[in-house]
């Protein structure tokens, strides 16, 4: 690796890790896939750069970094909305931008979301773990030693496909194709596989009623808080698979989704599974945010991926 | 009564293929069973399946392979599976350190079912156990038949770090640790066996479906 291919560590913010797609096939072993929780802002980065949909990117929880770029390349950042600068200039998020080699990307104020992607074109290039790059931070594995971000670290970069990046900065990701975020989102969910653990009034309030997101909220999952949902009889099943959309209720009556870092498997019965197109809008609300849900067929499931899911289509240019 | 096997949808990238409701082996060795013949001859579109106590998900890629067709996909192995026999699992021996340093609860584990540690020692490692499934953390194996009369409560307060090789029993159920983690389990005794190695061409020791034996150090 030449010096100059990292990306220098400034100032790590509060919460930043490595991130690529996942780490799929281990789940088996009790390995979760872990990968960025908003999928759809963390393809956009990388497709803005020119990178593959899944090469590995920053994962930025609530207060962004200071970064140092080694060298010459294309930036973007996408998912929750930042203040930003690169060297003294206030740039936009979901844009591809240039930044010259020895520049400074700053986060500034979060305006809105609790997380945003940072791609580089030629992607983060660490040692993968597993066949991943991403991180697993209760594991201590992946990313850069299966920790967050600190000062002074330095990630190398991977070679760049764009061999101008002057000339192909500019472009931004077409606000319809943007997951709609709110603060009071509608979530999608195909009920199961355990509905029946729960009383048709305890269906009814799930589906009728919203859930404030609590502060226990990380990458293994979100409790939300709300009207309890009754279960018809015993509330636990024998432990069974985990995916991440996996909508837990325990005892208590009060949801948990669970999220990319979840355990694999799980002793609650799991009411619902969130629609994966629709992860990213919970992946970006903020404790006390208000989430409903609304039970689809699993072929409007399959369909309502389909809008971010496109690949191919070159963003417009800005 | 739900009628069994069922296969239900996990979302729309997966499906959850249940034998029944319970910890029991019969019905362990049919997730095997169905996991085998899934892995022996891929269907295409499955991305991955996680076998468990009493079901086996399996995730798919509906981009490839449509729910219906998944589904149909799952139905027809199920037919299959009705009439083969499923191949014995690998047996795999683990020396084990019994009480001490190495299995801080054993004393408790002697004390709450009446017996001495010799007892409970000689008891824990007679069996030939069957991975059931590995979960709760990377490489954690949980074991399917643990003599009745070692069921002991798990700790009130589980500690914070359990140290990777730790055997451990709570309540019917006995298992194995492969990485440090928090956890409530009564620690028995421990293995220097390395059951977690990224360096290694299997990084993990112990696979769902495997039979395990303890053997006293």
């Amino acid at each position: 690796m030449s010096n100059s291919a990292v990306l220098d560590v400034l100032d790590p913010g509060l919460l930043t890790t490595v991130q690529d797609a996942g780490r799929r096939g281990w789940a088996r072993y009790g390995v979760p896939p872990s990968g960025p929780l908003d999928e759809a802002a963390f393809a956009a980065a990388n497709e803005l750069v020119g990178n593959p949909s899944d090469a590995a990117a920053l994962e930025i929880t609530f207060t962004g970094p200071t970064l140092r770029v080694g060298r010459e390349c294309l930036i973007a950042v996408c998912g929750a909305d930042f203040v930003l600068w690169v060297g003294a200039l206030p740039v936009p998020t979901w844009h591809a931008l240039y930044v010259r080699a020895g520049q400074i990307v700053t986060f500034g104020t979060r305006r809105n979301g609790a997380r945003a992607y940072l791609a580089v074109s030629g992607g983060i290039a660490l040692p993968p773990f597993l066949g991943s790059q991403a991180t697993y931070l209760p594991g201590g594995f992946g990313g850069l030693d299966g920790r967050a971000l600190r000062a002074g670290d330095r990630l190398p970069l991977g070679p760049a496909a764009i061999c101008n990046p002057a000339q192909a900065a500019g472009r931004v990701w077409p606000v319809e194709r943007r997951p709609p975020y709110t603060p009071q989102p509608t979530v999608r969910v195909v009920l199961g596989p355990q509905d029946d653990y729960f009383t048709p009034e305890g269906l009814a309030t799930f589906l009728n009623s919203a859930y404030q997101l609590t502060p226990e909220a990380d990458r293994m999952g979100v409790r939300l808080q709300g009207s309890p949902i009754a279960h018809r009889g015993p509330t636990g099943i024998v432990s069974d698979g985990v995916v991440a959309g996996s909508i837990q209720v325990p005892p208590d009556g009060q949801p948990i989704v669970m999220l990319a870092d979840h355990q694999t498997t799980g002793g609650y019965p799991k009411i619902a599974t969130v629609v994966r197109a629709d992860l990213p809008l919970l992946a970006q609300c903020l404790p006390g945010d208000r989430v409903s849900f609304a039970a689809v067929t699993v072929a409007e499931a399959q369909h309502a991926c389909e809008p971010w899911r496109r690949v191919g289509i070159t963003p417009s240019p800005g | 009564m739900p009628v069994y096997p069922r296969i239900l949808p996990v979302g729309e990238a997966a499906f959850t293929v249940e034998f029944g409701d319970a910890v029991d082996e019969a019905l362990n060795r049919q997730v095997h069973a169905l996991d085998a013949a899934l892995r022996a001859c891929p269907v295409p579109g499955l991305v991955e399946t996680v076998p468990t106590y009493r079901s086996l998900l399996v995730m798919y890629d509906p981009q490839v392979r449509a729910a219906d067709a998944m589904r149909t996909a799952l139905t027809d192995a199920l037919n299959v599976l009705a009439t083969t026999e499923l191949p014995a699992g690998r047996l795999v021996e683990i020396p084990v350190r019994y009480g001490g340093e190495a299995g801080p609860d054993l004393a408790d584990v002697a004390t709450h079912c009446g017996m001495t540690e010799a007892a409970v020692i000689e008891l824990h490692a007679q069996p030939v156990y069957t991975v059931a499934m590995l979960g709760f953390a990377p490489g954690f194996a949980y074991l399917l038949g643990l003599p009745e009369a070692l069921a002991t409560p798990r700790l009130a307060t589980p500690r914070l770090r359990v140290p990777p090789g730790s055997v451990g029993i709570a309540g019917a159920q006995t298992g194995v640790y492969a990485l440090a983690t928090p956890g409530g389990w009564r620690i028995v005794g421990r293995t220097d066996r390395v059951l977690f190695d990224p360096g290694r061409a299997e990084p993990f020791t112990l696979r769902a479906g495997d039979r395990v034996r303890f053997v006293p150090l």
